[in-house]
C-alpha cells in the first residue's frame, strides 16, 4: 500500500471556548479524491481550512507526505513554525476558496503567475506558459488578459482553481466552491473539478453538492459535531447511511435519489 | 478695485510673490512627502502592530488630530527649542506640517487596509506568500487605489495649513502678499491674487490624482 499522501491524528480546534473540532482522525492515499460533507457548524470547513494553516489548531497532528504542518515538537512542547516555514508548507497544498478570492488588481493570467513568480521563482516567460496552459485547462485561454472584475462568477472560480493547480500542490482543497455561483454557472466549474479527479489529483473537497459528492468521490466523510460522523464509499453511504445522523441529513440535503 | 494699479505693483513684486510661491509650494511639497512615510508606517502600525505598539500609535493619532495646526506650528518652534532642539522656522513648520500629515494619512492608511476582505490575505497564503509579499503584491495596490482620493484630499489640506507658518515668520505666499499689501494698500486685489494662486496649486493637485485614479482603475 502507498505512503498516505494525508495524515490526520487527533486533530482538535477550539475558538475560544467553543471546541470546533473533537479529535478528528484521516488518512489519504495519493490520487483519492475525499468529499466532506455534513451540516453547517460541523467543522468540515475548519478542517480543511487547518490543514493549510489558515486556521490554528490546539491539538493533533497533520501531515503530508510525512511531514508534520505548523507545528513542532520541542521535547513535549508544541511549537508553531516559523512563518517562512509555513508559507512554504501552505505551497504543498492548493486551496479554493468559496469567494473566489481572486486578486481584482491582475488579470487572470497574473493572479495564477503570482505564486510561480514569487514562490515557485519562475522566470515570468515560464510562468506565464503555466499559467496559459492551466487557464487553456478550465476552457479561459482567451480571457488570459481579462481583470476579475469582466468575468463571470463561474469564470472567477475557474481561474482560482487554475492558481492553486498552477502551484503543482500535492493535494487539492475545496472549500464550498459551488456554493456562491448562480445555479446555471455550477456545473462549469464541476466539471472543471472532476478533469482533474480522472487525472489523478488528490483533492479534499468540502461541498453541499451532494450528487457531485456521489459521483466524483472515491470515499466520503461525514462530519457530526465536530467529528467524524460516517465514512467509507459514497454508494455505501448515500444508499445505506449506517448512523441516524446521516440519514437525517441525507433526506434534509438536496440529495433527493 | 484697481486693477491699473494692481498690475503695476503685481510687475514690481512679481519676484517676490514667486518666491513666496516656491516657498508655499516647497514647504506643502515636503511636508506632504515626510508626513506620507511617517503616515504609511503610522497606517501599518495601527493595522498590524502589536498591542502595545498600536496604543502608541493610536495616542499619538488622535492627540496630534485633536490638536490645531496653529498650535503644533508654534509648538515646534517655540517649544521644542526649550528642550534643546533648535530649528529654524522653514524647518519647524514643515515638522508641525509633516507631522498633522502623518497622523491624518495614517488613518487613510488603516481604513484602507482594513477594508480589504480577508480573503485576500487568505489567497495569499494559500499559494505560499509570505506576509511581505502579501503586502507588496495584493494589498498594498489595492490599498493604494483607495488611498488616493482621501490623500489628495490631505495634500490640499497641507497647502491650506501652510499659510499658517506666515505666524512664524516663513516667508510663503500669504506672508509676501500681506507685506505687499502694507507697503501698497491694495489689500482686495492682492488677497484675491494669493487666494487664486492657492487655487491653482490645490487644482493642479486635485487633477494630478484623478489622472493618477484613472491610471490605475481596475477594468470592470
Amino acid at each position: 500500500m502507498a505512503e498516505n499522501l494525508l495524515e490526520i491524528t487527533g486533530l482538535h480546534k477550539q475558538y475560544g471556548a467553543v471546541e470546533v473540532l473533537k479529535g478528528v482522525d484521516c488518512a489519504m492515499r495519493p490520487g483519492e479524491v475525499i468529499s466532506i460533507i455534513g451540516s453547517s457548524g460541523s467543522g468540515k470547513t475548519t478542517m480543511l481550512r487547518c490543514i493549510n494553516m489558515l486556521e490554528d489548531f490546539q491539538g493533533g497532528s497533520i501531515r503530508i507526505d510525512g511531514e508534520a504542518i505548523g507545528y513542532r515538537l520541542d521535547g513535549d512542547i508544541r511549537r508553531r513554525k516559523k512563518e517562512s516555514e509555513i508559507a512554504r508548507q501552505r505551497a504543498m497544498t492548493g486551496m479554493v476558496f468559496q469567494q473566489f478570492n481572486l486578486f481584482p488588481h491582475m488579470t487572470a493570467a497574473s493572479n495564477v503567475m503570482l505564486g510561480l513568480v514569487k514562490v515557485k521563482k519562475f522566470a515570468r516567460e515560464e510562468a506565464r506558459a503555466i499559467a496559459e496552459k492551466w487557464l487553456d485547462r478550465v476552457g479561459l485561454r482567451e480571457r488570459a488578459d481579462h481583470y476579475p472584475g469582466q468575468l463571470s462568477g463561474g469564470q472567477q472560480q475557474r481561474v482560482a482553481i487554475a492558481r492553486a493547480i498552477a502551484m503543482n500542490p500535492k493535494l487539492m482543497l475545496f472549500d464550498e466552491v459551488t456554493s456562491a455561483l448562480d445555479p446555471e454557472l455550477v456545473s462549469e466549474v464541476l466539471q472543471v473539478i472532476k478533469g482533474l479527479a480522472s487525472d489523478g489529483m488528490s483533492m479534499l473537497l468540502v461541498t453541499h453538492e451532494m450528487r457531485f459528492a456521489y459521483e466524483v468521490s472515491s470515499r466520503v466523510i461525514f462530519m457530526n459535531q465536530g467529528r467524524i460522523g460516517e465514512e467509507g464509499d459514497p454508494r455505501e453511504m448515500f444508499n445505506r447511511p449506517r448512523t441516524e445522523r446521516l440519514a437525517e441529513f441525507l433526506r434534509t440535503s438536496t440529495f433527493a435519489k | 478695485m484697481d486693477i491699473p494699479a494692481f498690475l503695476d505693483q503685481l510687475v514690481i513684486a512679481r519676484l517676490s510673490i514667486l518666491k513666496g510661491l516656491g516657498m508655499t509650494v516647497s514647504i506643502s511639497f515636503l511636508a506632504i512627502c515626510v508626513g506620507t512615510m511617517l503616515g504609511i508606517g503610522v497606517g501599518l502600525a495601527l493595522t498590524y502592530g502589536g498591542r502595545p505598539l498600536r496604543w502608541i500609535v493610536r495616542a499619538y493619532t488622535d492627540f496630534i488630530r485633536g490638536t490645531p495646526v496653529l498650535v503644533l506650528v508654534l509648538a515646534s518652534y517655540y517649544v521644542l527649542g526649550t528642550i534643546g532642539v533648535d530649528l529654524g522656522p522653514f524647518e519647524a513648520g514643515v515638522l508641525a506640517l509633516a507631522v498633522f500629515c502623518s497622523s491624518h494619512v495614517g488613518e487613510i492608511v488603516r481604513g484602507a487596509l482594513q477594508s480589504i476582505a480577508i480573503g485576500q490575505t487568505e489567497a495569499a497564503k494559500a499559494i505560499g506568500l509570505t506576509f511581505p509579499q502579501t503586502f507588496f503584491h495584493v494589498l498594498g495596490p489595492q490599498a493604494l487605489r483607495q488611498i488616493l482620493p482621501a490623500w489628495v484630499n490631505t495634500a490640499a489640506e497641507m497647502v491650506k495649513a501652510s499659510t499658517l507658518l506666515s505666524i512664524i515668520g516663513v516667508s510663503e505666499l500669504l506672508l509676501r502678499t500681506q507685506e505687499l499689501i502694507s507697503r501698497t494698500f491694495l489689500s482686495l486685489e492682492f488677497y484675491c491674487f494669493a487666494g487664486f494662486l492657492y487655487f491653482v496649486v490645490n487644482y493642479g493637485i486635485e487633477r494630478f490624482g484623478r489622472y493618477v485614479e484613472r491610471k490605475t482603475a481596475i477594468p470592470s
